[in-house]
């Protein structure tokens, strides 16, 4: 018997709140040998969580398994009591949630959680159950294996928790595990050191296992076998090779192909141009938090001395891991935050700190969308309304011109014009990101400023946003400050990219500087650290960042040293600690914020 | 132009479906008790049989009979009459300081979330101490030095209880203001009251009207507390809770002059606060 999982024609039934019964899982077969990953890949609402939660048993409040048969082992799991199966649950099969930080209780140490399972299901005496979860720690590459359990869970990172709740879920050394998307939520630099911590221990351990995720390129690195899944039925199941080399569906096709996003942006422009004023001009950017100090500094520091400069028509891409200020950034630009140090003009003026005194006019120019299209938009008013309010603020338009032109902005973020009588619970992700984009777009703005617009969307939901957006720049003439976590989706549209980190710019460049050699060390971890869509490239990768830990980085960054000095893999101890690194001029074209030299870099490796 | 006329209708459709403006059975039910005293509060005066302090039978704490339909109380006074007659200070004083309480309550916790700073720091302490003085004591002292009339016990009343009101107020407009819709309201340059009115209020009203008819029945309670200790409606007219305790001793005999009243102060609290409950869900849940 060498499959440990075998699913047969599971339907899970949902019942709105209205009473209405949907299918949202149909007819699902599919088996999991031992001793295998399989992936449920799908975007959202494509049942992959329903069906993995069903391993268990399990359904989601207000959904029902109404048929099929899933057989785990020897035993019938749909056919258990409630009482078998909460034996089953944690033991036999053990599952892992994409928040960590939700799964743990802020209460209780590590230690006593991560054995909490094997002390319910009486494994092993406490002793040897911590004795056991430290070798887990270890194998999971966790920094301090002794101590991590007497911490509690804010006192680590978000990617050490991931691992811990790992730890959680292999205590009890079941037959299946479930990973429910583990990664989606981390930073890509961090994803990676979570992923070869995984891959390690699932190899170590023969272990069998169900992958779900949206994200293909995280998949390839994991599982042996894929299945794809589209509004709750399988699209294409093969092994992964097979699905990343010769797709068979179009629907997987279309999903490996917005997974490498076309590049929209256009050629530099003409040098003629880079006369004329910039757009937006950042000089000497000082921001944070808190009351300010005797220094003149807010209490916590998040943006330190940041400079750019965007042309007219031109695009520019800020990206960092989740902390580095990129948002906090636009909320200076756009006047939310009033910034402690240095000036922000637009074409040539310097813009007051605060939205209350700018002019309509300044405060027309310059819009910002964004991440989280489901907070964005108000519920309680229609998309009529929502669209209606800034022509009426900023252009005082009326009545049926008003109607008129919202129709037209619809059009143009190529949402039907009914829409405009629904409110923002009635839509989808990608249609409220859209009309997101069309409430900027109603101010008739010259930049945008996109924060993570892309970021909380299904892969081809984001493609289509972004060939959206490069379409309305050609069509408008915008610019765009473009925010993002995610290179990929930053090099795809933009035309100068520069790279914060702990508050501070590391390196600029234009986009075509950004793919030559030398990096910026950390320029160059984000840029490694990108999952590429094929196999094995998890496992050869060499181990090149130090152990990633966000909060060094940021407590770093008021003081003098180099801001990255904690996780640099090539720092010079007794110069990069002690001095302020100085900015240095590559010859491929970008600016850079290192003690090495451009030769030493090279030297070194670093973008090899 | 057939995909127009297919799709409008549909549109409507969504809007009336269930779960969207239906209003539940239970709702309804109590929408109508409610109205029912109100309808009795107004109308009293040309309602009720009997004179509100006169004493019409020398037999006390009799059962129903065709004269006096809800019997007599401990004095001989006609039962139903007191009760019509009472509906006007229950109803009316409470609903009208619940309705003061909720305003001031909520118009000052939305400015304070909103403008935060020095101006919440200072309203919020004061309110903090206002909270915890008892209730029953604060009322009595300040009815005992100023008297009582209606107007005082209103201003008491929604005085003792806009605190509790602001704090939950606060609490729901210090979450909605971090949401980025009315964040993006503010990049636009709209005024302060725009934002208030417009993105903040409609999407607390559900908890707000919660808490409105939590509000309302502890002002029940708290008018009959003053009544009883002969601070709050004057003798010989009485509210509902007044009614329950000067009967008190009738309990005993189950005499319908403690029943009565007890009911009916029960079937008012508990309607409006099931109303409440059955609100229509658009009206209720607007936050994703």
């Amino acid at each position: 018997m060498s499959e440990l999982v075998e699913v047969k024609n599971l339907r899970v039934i949902a019942r709105s709140d209205s009473g209405r019964e949907t299918s949202i899982v149909h007819d699902i077969s599919f088996t999991v040998p031992r001793g295998t990953v399989v992936a449920l890949i799908g975007e959202s609402g494509s049942g992959k969580t329903t069906i993995a939660l069903s391993l268990m048993g399990y359904a989601r409040s207000g959904c029902r398994i109404t048929g099929g048969s899933i057989r785990i082992g020897d035993r019938e799991i749909l056919s258990l009591s409630e009482a078998e199966k909460a034996k089953i649950r944690g033991r036999n099969v053990s599952y892992i949630a994409q928040s960590a930080a939700a799964a743990f209780n802020p209460a209780r140490t590590i230690m006593s959680q991560v054995v909490e399972s094997a002390m319910i299901h009486r494994l092993a005496p406490r002793a040897e159950a911590e004795a056991k979860a430290v070798e887990l720690f270890r194998a999971l590459a966790l920094p301090d294996p002794e101590g991590v359990g007497s911490r509690y869970p804010h006192q680590v990172s978000g990617g050490q928790l991931q691992r811990l709740a790992a730890a959680m879920a292999l205590i009890s050394e079941p037959e299946l595990v479930i990973f429910d998307e583990p990664t989606t939520a981390l930073d890509v630099t961090t994803q990676i050191e979570v992923l070869r911590s995984f891959k390690s221990v699932i190899r170590e351990r023969n272990t069998t296992g169900v992958y779900v995720s949206h994200d293909l390129a995280v998949v390839a690195q994991i599982a042996d076998h894929i299945i794809v899944l589209r509004e709750g039925s399988i699209q294409e199941s093969a092994a992964t090779g097979q699905i990343l080399t010769d797709a068979q569906s179009p629907y997987t096709r279309s999903l490996l192909a917005a997974a490498n996003p076309a590049v929209h942006a256009q050629a530099a422009p003409p040098a003629e141009k880079q006369q004329e004023l910039p757009l937006l001009e950042v000089e000497g950017l000082v921001a944070g938090y808190g009351r300010s100090g005797p220094n003149g500094l807010p209490n916590v520091t998040v943006l330190n001395d940041v400079a750019l400069s965007l042309q007219p028509g031109t695009n520019l891409g800020v990206i960092g891991e989740s902390g580095c200020g990129k948002s906090t950034l636009a909320r200076v630009i756009a006047g939310l935050l009033p910034a402690a140090g240095g000036t922000v003009k637009f074409r040539g003026e310097t813009l007051a700190g605060s939205v209350a005194q700018r002019s309509k006019d300044q405060l027309r120019n310059i819009q910002i969308v964004f991440q989280m299209a489901d907070t964005a938009l108000n519920p309680t008013r229609s998309v009529g309304q929502i669209l209606g309010r800034p022509l009426t603020f900023y252009h005082d338009v009326k009545g049926a011109e008003r109607t008129r032109r919202v129709r037209r902005l619809l059009d143009l973020v190529q949402l039907p014009a009914n829409i405009a009588d629904r409110y923002p619970g009635e839509l989808s992700g990608g249609q409220k990101q859209r009309v997101n984009l069309a409430r900027a777009l109603a101010a008739e703005p010259a930049l945008i400023l996109c924060d993570e617009v892309t970021s909380a969307l299904d892969t081809v939901v984001a493609a289509a946003i972004l060939d959206l957006l490069a379409e309305l720049r050609k069509e408008l003439k915008l610019s765009y400050l473009f925010i993002s976590h995610d290179l990929s989706t930053v090099r795809a549209i933009c035309d100068d990219v520069m790279v914060l980190y702990a508050g501070r710019k590391v390196e600029s460049g234009s986009r075509s500087a950004m793919r030559a050699m030398p990096l910026h060390p950390y320029s160059d971890l984000l840029v490694s650290s990108i999952p590429e869509l094929r196999t094995g490239w998890l496992d050869g990768l060499g181990k090149k960042a130090a152990e990633a830990d966000a909060g060094v980085g940021a407590l770093l960054a008021r003081s003098e040293c180099c801001p990255f000095v904690a996780r640099c893999p090539v720092r010079k101890l007794g110069v990069c600690d002690v001095l302020a690194p100085p900015i240095r001029h590559l010859s491929k074209g970008s600016d850079i914020l290192c003690h090495l030299e451009e030769r030493e870099l090279l030297a070194m490796g670093v973008g090899a | 132009m057939t995909k127009h006329t297919d799709t409008i209708p549909e549109t409507r459709r969504r809007m009336l479906g269930a779960g969207s403006l239906t209003i539940s059975v239970v709702g309804a039910m109590c929408f109508c008790i409610i109205l029912f005293w109100v309808v009795i509060a107004l109308i009293g005066p040309w309602l009720a049989p009997y004179p509100i302090g006169k004493i019409v039978s020398m037999d006390v704490f009799t059962s129903p009979s065709r004269d006096y339909l809800l019997g007599t109380d401990y004095l001989g006074r006609d039962m139903m009459s007191r009760i019509i007659l009472g509906a006007r200070y229950t109803v009316g004083v409470s609903i009208a300081a619940a309705f003061i309480a909720c305003t001031i309550g909520v118009a000052l916790g939305m400015i304070s979330a909103v403008l935060g700073g020095w101006f919440d720091t200072i309203v919020s302490r004061g309110i903090d101490a206002l909270i915890a003085i008892p209730h029953l004591m604060f009322g009595l002292v300040i009815i005992a030095a100023i008297g009582s009339s209606l107007p005082v016990l209103v201003g008491t009343l929604a005085f003792l209880y806009f605190p509790g009101s602001f704090r939950i107020a606060r609490a729901l407009a210090v979450n909605i203001n971090e949401l980025d819709f009315v964040q993006v309201a503010k990049a636009r340059g709209e005024g302060f009251f725009y934002t208030v009115r417009e993105e903040i209020l409609p999407n607390m009203i559900g908890p707000v009207l919660a808490d409105f008819g939590l509000r309302f029945v502890f002002i029940v309670l708290l008018l009959s507390g003053l009544s009883f200790l002969g601070l709050g409606v004057q003798p010989p007219n009485a509210d509902w809770g007044a009614l329950v305790r000067e009967n008190v001793s009738g309990l005993a005999y189950g005499a319908p002059a403690v029943i009565m009243p007890s009911l009916a102060i029960a079937s008012l609290t508990i309607s409006v606060n099931l109303a409440i409950d059955n609100l229509p869900r658009r009206l209720r849940d607007r936050l994703p």
